[in-house]
């Protein structure tokens, strides 16, 4: 199965990713061959295989339901492009 | 033509854990933007998830609740999507295995009729954050404090077939989270969410197309919104048009439903294992203790209600409908030694004072002790039925117990009956004319003229008189 440069760039606009027009064919090429891998794996008879969750052959621990952190916004804002009144700003999603 | 409606609902109920589903901030409602919200609510680079115990027990207390098979062996998914109020561009969810399988809850219909209403599954999930649009320059402010707070979506089987069964069915779901006491049901503040899925089609045929209505923060809105949206649907394919599959907004300032967007533009969620989380296994032990005490569910209470006290079924009904209000009359029913008097009270004055005033009944000035007090006067005839209203304000208004009220304000019933027979010869002395008709009248006419009199005594006597002593002597004495 193979992507041409018009779905590559709508599964990048989707993806909010910037993908230029130069790199169009090298990414079409490499996300084929990763899609043929996959059809390949396809083909493999996995009737009577439990589906696996998880590699790991263990269950969740859970934890106690006690609060532990602390308020440290001003540190967690320090980093943010944009805040007032202490929310995030981002930009408008919705008109 | 006819059609039929058919919804299904999707019900998010947030978990009334003190911490987050898999982070250790708090959930506490109200406090300052993103002063609740940690690394892991965030998505910060290199943080893990570590599941609440407290949210899973509650999980299957739920599935426990309405008879569903627990799911032993849950696992927790990515449903991928961008929205800024959703910082890791995944909320974890449940999707193959979800820990609440195929359960029921029965509803009862407004004519006195029950239906089994069927709950496919119910799962665990984190809530997004809040998007504030107003103006902040033209961006849009997000509150994080929301984001990870664990909610259980519970989604029923489409087997409502009208908007008032649809809110019967909201009605029980929220009713048996309060009892079970894992969500405060508070809608206005989004603890409790109801989306609708709704569609028509002409009666036994095939699924219709359906409409997805969000924003039902009330059972009122979300009854309004159905009825709308199936208006809506029939008038489109009674004129030729078809229905889109597509996300409505209900606007309730205009009653109306809105597109949103259509499913066709939707994400795809790109579910897969969240590989941060391991599978949950419920083992006996853990199920055991988590529905260890356990209360009487609403079912169960209405019934007992019904054959322990002698309620008639509305009654019942009413009075189990939340844990605090079912509490409050048995209290009552206890200490006045008389269930239907109780009842009648609960329901009557006690719930009339309480919506003038919009207080919860955990907010009742007058307690079940002081109510129970009041009736047992009643019933032992200190104080009749009317003057028991002015007890009941004057202990609204806390001025005390009703025994100190009916000191106070010498409001006990005069039952001697020297005292009774005094105020109805000097009744009858001060109204000859009314006598002389009284006597020359018969049958149904005599005895609305002798409620004049008795009008009469009970106002000289300022209400305490025994009605039925009252009653008795002006019929002896105004036949001499």
């Amino acid at each position: 199965m193979s992507l041409d440069r018009s779905e590559v760039a709508k599964i990048a606009h989707l993806a909010r990713l910037e993908v230029t027009g130069g790199e169009l064919d090298a990414v079409a090429g490499d996300l084929s061959n990763i899609l043929d891998l996959v059809e390949q794996m396809n083909g493999v008879d996995t009737a009577g295989v439990t589906p696996m969750a998880h590699p790991l052959h263990m269950a969740q621990r859970l934890r106690d339901d006690v609060v532990t952190e602390d308020d440290r916004r001003d540190r967690y804002q320090s980093i943010a492009p944009s805040t007032d009144a202490g929310l995030y700003l981002v930009p408008k999603v919705i008109g | 033509m006819q059609w039929e409606t058919v919804i299904g609902l999707e019900i998010h109920a947030q978990l009334a854990t003190r911490s987050k589903i898999f982070s250790g901030a708090s959930t506490a409602f109200g406090a300052d933007p993103n002063t609740q919200a940690c690394g892991v609510d965030l998505g910060l680079p290199g943080v893990l998830p570590v599941l609440n115990r407290e949210a899973v027990r509650m999980a299957v207390r739920f599935g426990v609740a309405i008879d569903a098979t627990l799911g032993r062996r849950s696992i927790f998914a990515r449903k991928n999507y961008f929205y800024p109020d959703l910082p890791k561009g995944y909320q974890i969810s449940q999707y193959e295995l979800p820990i609440v399988g195929m359960g029921q809850v029965e509803i009862v219909l407004e004519n006195g009729d029950t239906k089994i209403v069927g709950v496919t599954r119910a799962h665990l999930e984190e809530d997004a954050g809040k998007s504030l649009h107003e103006d902040f320059h033209g961006l849009t402010g997000i509150d994080l404090n929301r984001a990870g707070t664990p909610l259980l979506e519970i989604v029923s089987e489409p087997d409502m077939r009208s908007a008032k069964e649809a809110v019967a069915y909201a009605r029980k779901i929220h009713q048996v989270v309060r009892y079970l006491g894992i969500c405060d049901g508070n809608m206005q503040e989004g603890s409790f969410r109801a989306d609708a899925n709704v569609s028509v089609r002409p009666p036994g045929s095939e699924l219709g197309t359906r409409a997805e209505l969000k924003n039902l923060n009330s059972f009122r809105f979300l009854e309004r919104a159905i009825n709308f949206e199936v208006e809506r649907q029939i008038d489109l394919l009674e004129s030729g048009g078809q229905v889109v599959q597509e996300t409505r907004l209900y606007d309730a300032d205009k009653d109306e439903t809105r597109s949103m967007r259509s499913k066709e533009e939707a994400n795809d969620y790109r579910y897969f294992p969240d590989p941060d989380l391991l599978p949950v296994e419920l083992d006996d032990a853990f199920i055991a203790e988590a529905v260890e005490g356990m209360p009487e569910l609403p079912d169960a209470k209405r019934q007992r209600f019904s054959s322990e006290y002698g309620l008639p079924a509305p009654d019942a009904q009413m009075l189990t409908g939340s844990q605090a209000l079912a509490d409050f009359f048995e209290a009552v029913a206890g200490e006045a030694g008389d269930s239907r008097l109780a009842a009648n009270w609960v329901m009557g004055g006690l719930s009339a004072a309480l919506n003038k005033e919009a207080m919860d009944i955990s907010e009742s000035p007058v307690t079940a002790k002081m109510l129970g007090g009041m009736l047992r006067r009643i019933s032992d005839g200190t104080i009749s039925g009317k003057i028991a209203k002015q007890v009941f304000e004057a202990m609204w208004s806390g001025e005390g117990d009703a025994d100190s009220i009916i000191e106070a304000r010498g409001l006990k019933q005069i039952t001697d009956s020297g005292a009774i027979e005094k105020i109805v010869g000097d009744v009858i002395a001060a109204n000859p004319g009314q006598v002389e008709n009284y006597r020359a009248a018969e049958g149904a006419k005599q005895q609305k003229m002798l409620g004049f009199f008795v009008g009469q005594v009970m106002k000289a006597s300022r209400g305490k008189a025994n009605p039925q002593q009252v009653n008795e002597l002006l019929k002896q004495k105004l036949m001499n």
